[in-house]
């Protein structure tokens, strides 16, 4: 890419970049949690309302959408755009159509015991869904998020970490973060992450 | 991720296109999206007024689930899309596979004069690929 072939979300004239990251994962393991915790946390750098799609019972239905600034990185506005997916299993036509276009994704995985089969069914079919765009999960920005570990002090059985490397992050070998969403816990640590690997990716397929 | 699909050169000619056929009518706000939500460019003295980026974010999503509808009962797509409010309206058009045109205008322009201009502005813009 050089001289007048420049990139639609890159405005080279208004010096702004667009960077689309997704959260993803199964059901209730604290996709849309992670995204209000950023919400409540740097309010001051978000000028809109996190806009959230859900049913009555607070349930995503389509994304949730929260867009902020970083800053500058060489003279550009990075313009970071979060979005969840809907978890629930009936709703992977629409978790298709956010990931359209995505730069990096967070695999938000649920530590919980119980929730050992549901990750990894969740993230074989994030590797189809992204197929299906003509991307790969061994190529694209990814980070992984093991949530839920505040719930091992409350005596709920968690799911230790070398389990859930073997079981999702074997073959992908991406950075990881022990997490709790509710609390805040690595939730800046994972998103610093991905932006970090995205705005990399982005650089490497410009040159 | 849609690299090197609208140059600077292609963008400042979809831009005056946008100006000539659209913001000289009258619409509040025109703007021009990817299939991901990201915003391309956004024309009109109602841009100041409204959150840009949330707006393409849903207007991508909406025009994504009304596209899936008409694949699953057997339509190619349809071809207006088109919210009704009443002071406000939004009506949406695709430009290519990748990209949208979405006009928001008020009770003072009619649809009718609108789609037209619309027509017009999209063979212009697509002309710029060819």
């Amino acid at each position: 890419m050089q001289g007048g072939d420049i990139l639609s979300f890159i405005n080279v004239r208004d010096k702004v970049v667009q960077i689309k990251i997704v959260y993803y994962g199964p059901g209730r393991c604290g996709k849309t949690t992670n995204l209000e915790y950023i919400n409540r946390t740097y309010k001051k750098q978000i000028v809109s309302e996190m806009v959230s799609l859900k049913t009555h019972g607070d349930r995503t239905l389509f994304f949730d959408f929260l867009p902020f600034d970083m800053g500058k990185i060489k003279g550009y506005d990075i313009k970071i755009q979060l979005y969840t997916v809907p978890g629930q299993v009936k709703y992977n036509a629409t978790r298709k159509l956010v990931l359209r276009g995505v730069d990096g994704i967070v695999f938000v995985a649920d530590a919980m015991e119980k929730q050992r089969e549901k990750n990894i069914y969740s993230l074989n079919q994030l590797h189809e869904n992204l197929q299906s765009y003509n991307e790969s999960i061994f190529k694209i920005p990814l980070v992984m998020q093991y949530n839920k570990i505040d719930l091992k002090e409350h005596g709920i059985p968690i799911l230790p970490i070398s389990v859930l490397q073997k079981d999702l992050n074997s073959r992908l070998k991406v950075p990881f973060f022990e997490a709790s969403a509710i609390t805040g816990y690595n939730v800046a640590a994972t998103l610093k992450k991905i932006i970090f690997s995205s705005v990399i990716s982005i650089q490497k397929k410009l040159l | 991720m849609n690299y090197g699909i609208v140059s600077q050169d292609q963008l400042e000619k979809i831009e005056a296109i946008l100006e000539e056929k659209l913001v000289k009518l009258g619409v509040d706000c025109v703007i021009v999206i990817d299939m991901a939500g990201n915003t391309i460019t956004a024309r009109g003295k109602g841009i100041s007024k409204y959150d840009v980026y949330s707006f393409a974010a849903l207007a991508a999503g909406n025009f994504a689930t009304v596209d899936a509808m008409a694949k699953i009962i057997g339509e190619q797509e349809f071809s207006l899309l088109f919210h009704k409010g009443e002071t406000s309206s939004i009506h949406f058009s695709k430009i290519n596979d990748e990209l949208l045109l979405i006009s928001l205008f008020g009770r003072d322009i009619s649809l009718g004069f609108l789609r037209l201009n619309v027509v017009e502005a999209i063979d212009q813009i697509r002309a710029l690929w060819a």
